[in-house]
């Protein structure tokens, strides 16, 4: 299965001590003692400890955790933007933390692209500069790099926009440059530090989304970090879970989440669970016509056909509920010859505030057959429900 | 007991002594050299006609910043025409022209050096504390037995004392690019001088240009102090007024010396938010 595909970087007991004695602290922490004690007795920080895991050809690697749980300085290990302290990462071949300076940055020129959270744009130059950026340094010919970065500035939809400086740009397009500066560099491991971070929720999903299209497309050996389980979940082919500089779990998003190693773990998705628990607001779809109190029953049973309705809710000028007529009921005002359709109402509907669990109204639906009423804390109508839009938000959250 | 007092003085003299004679052949090469660049960059100013450079001027400072510079400049110029003070104008603006220039010629690399290697830069830090409390009289003096009287000492003490704030902001604009920058050169694996050149100096220009300005406002105000040694210019002028007696006539030199720093001031502060 998985583990038959080929290693790309192998880290093996990588260990990262921050300050001026890092053996007494590795001492310490062999002895058993844990992070908070080493850094009392001794003043050392140990970063990371002992951590081992393969980056396999092709796949999508997140390293995730919280913050100091060490995700960022392991990246900056990899490509030893950080001295490690312990341990070998092993790149074709090479090990990374014993090259000399020569080795090390001709290492970093074949090997990594990096993607920042911050984007690092460098606002002296243009888009098409900065998508140069890592071409230029390796010295590759100026017809030849200005086209490479061409084509990958088109890749993530940036054409047209080569001779805009960066601050010009929104969040999202700084990204989009950051990842256009990874691509054309076309080293063979893509480092994506908390890159979409910093985004807005919205551009945050589609930047992902995008991120997986490429993925597909260029089958790219990428470690991303980040903080974020749901992203975790939604990009990772797997994941490296991190606490306190030590890993606590290594699996895809599926053997995470059914297959929790340990209580953390548990309790880190337990949060997923209860962020996906779905309302009665996500399924809500508004009114397509409502009557007033006022209107005559003709009115009303006008609306009703011209909807292909049988039953429509009543509201006065604020919008407050105040019933359910049926079109029986309108067509008995009718024959009654009732100005107003306001004594014929039926009280006989459920109704629910908008953060009422999309469970509940499972057995609403087995008791009345009316579409559900959604109304807020003053009694104003804000929606319905209709029982095919519940099935429907409950196989959705089945396939995430 | 009495404690005998430190002979500081002395010390400094035998020391200032000993330079001279040992390396009399270096500083008269200096001196020679000096001086056959303030005539030459001096004879081509006063070559032009005073009409023609204040035409020169005008034009650079419309260019670099607008009309209001341009009319302003010219406005000032012609005001020291007027007054008969343009050859020594012409003399003071050599001499700050050369002093500066040797100054950043200096002063680029010596920042350069103190923003990447830390233990330079405690050494540099206290030496231009040094340079720039130290009062500026004092370098006049030992610029006499090195260069003799004459604008060549003018410049020794000008740079002395005009260098410390372009290392200074050298420094200060190199440090001040962000760490990240930094990370991004080196993850696309950018060798020190890469980085230094396609990152930290462009992106500390606009700090450099800022020292370069304050460097040469420091020229003027001690190349006017150095008439004390027989530099010409406006500072003789105000020095010759001093000696006779008759504030008119410095006030007069004294406005021409304050024209032309504004004039200098706002060319370089133009050129600067060019650079950004």
């Amino acid at each position: 299965m998985v583990d038959q595909r080929p290693v790309k970087i192998k880290v093996r007991g990588l260990s990262k001590v921050f300050g001026k004695q890092p053996k007494k602290a590795l001492a310490l922490r062999d002895q058993g003692l844990k992070r908070s004690d080493i850094l009392e007795k001794t003043g050392q920080t140990l970063g990371l400890s002992n951590i081992s895991f393969d980056v396999y050809e092709g796949e999508l690697l997140v390293i995730m955790g919280l913050s100091g749980s060490g995700k960022s300085t392991l990246i900056r290990c990899l490509n030893r933007l950080i001295d490690t302290t312990e341990g070998e990462i092993i790149i074709d071949g090479e090990n990374i933390p014993t090259l000399g300076e020569k080795a090390l940055l001709a290492c970093r020129r074949r090997h990594f692209s990096m993607v920042f959270q911050n984007f690092a744009l460098f606002p002296h130059r243009t888009v098409q500069q900065n998508a140069e950026f890592g071409l230029e340094i390796r010295g590759i010919a100026k017809a030849e790099r200005k086209q490479i970065a061409h084509t990958a500035l088109k890749q993530v939809g940036l054409e047209g926009w080569e001779d805009a400086y960066p601050n010009q740009l929104s969040g999202g397009m700084q990204q989009r440059v950051g990842l256009a500066r990874a691509l054309a560099n076309d080293a063979s491991v893509l480092l994506m530090d908390e890159a979409f971070s910093a985004l807005d929720p919205l551009i945050r999903k589609d930047m992902q989304q995008e991120l997986l299209q490429l993925q597909t497309r260029m089958q790219k050996t990428t470690v991303f970090i980040t903080h974020d389980l749901d992203e975790a979940l939604n990009i990772g082919d797997r994941i490296v879970l991190l606490k306190d500089g030590e890993v606590v779990q290594i699996g895809t998003p599926e053997e995470i989440l059914t297959q929790p190693a340990n209580d953390y773990v548990r309790r880190f998705i337990e949060g997923v669970d209860r962020s996906r628990v779905l309302t009665a607001a996500s399924a809500m779809r508004p009114l397509r016509t409502t009557a007033r109190d006022s209107d005559g029953p003709r009115t009303a049973l006008h609306r009703m056909r011209e909807h292909a309705l049988d039953s429509i809710y009543v509201t006065d000028r604020d919008r407050q509920l105040l019933g359910l007529l049926e079109a029986e009921a309108a067509n008995t005002a009718i024959q009654e010859g009732a100005e107003s359709i306001s004594g014929y109402l039926t009280q006989d509907f459920c109704k629910v505030p908008p953060d009422e669990p999309l469970h509940h109204l499972f057995t609403m639906f087995s008791e009345k057959s009316f579409p559900i009423a959604v109304i807020d804390e003053q009694h104003r109508l804000q929606g319905v429900v209709v029982k095919g839009a519940v099935l429907d938000e409950l196989a959705k959250a089945g396939e995430q | 007991m009495e404690i005998p007092r430190l002979p500081l003085g002395s010390w400094i003299e035998t020391g200032l002594n000993w330079l001279t004679s040992e390396y009399s052949v270096v500083t008269r090469g200096i001196s020679r050299f000096t001086q056959t660049g303030i005539n030459s960059l001096n004879d081509g100013l006063m070559w032009l006609p005073e009409w023609a450079l204040l035409a020169i001027i005008a034009l650079l400072c419309w260019k670099l910043s607008g009309p209001r510079l341009a009319i302003g400049g010219a406005a000032g110029l012609a005001l020291i025409w007027n007054l008969g003070l343009w050859n020594p104008m012409i003399e003071t603006l050599t001499l700050v022209v050369i002093a500066t220039l040797v100054a950043v010629i200096i002063a680029l690399p010596v920042g350069i050096a103190a923003a990447l290697s830390e233990r330079l830069y405690r050494v540099i830090m206290p030496a231009l504390d040094f340079m720039q409390t130290m009062p500026a009289f004092v370098y006049l003096i030992p610029a006499i037995p090195f260069f003799g009287i004459g604008s060549v000492s003018a410049i020794f003490a000008t740079v002395i004392f005009s260098m410390p704030p372009a290392i200074r902001f050298t420094t200060l604009g190199i440090r001040q690019v962000p760490v990240e920058l930094i990370e991004a050169a080196d993850s696309y694996g950018a060798t020190r001088s890469q980085k230094l050149f396609k990152v930290q100096l462009p992106l500390s220009l606009p700090t450099v240009m800022a020292g370069i300005n304050q460097t040469i406002m420091l020229a003027l105000s001690m190349v006017v102090i150095a008439a004390m040694i027989g530099a010409d210019g406006l500072g003789s002028e105000v020095w010759r007024a001093i000696q006779r007696l008759r504030p008119g006539d410095g006030f007069e030199a004294g406005i021409a010396v304050v024209i032309l720093a504004m004039l200098l001031d706002r060319l370089t502060q133009s050129v600067r938010k060019t650079s950004k």
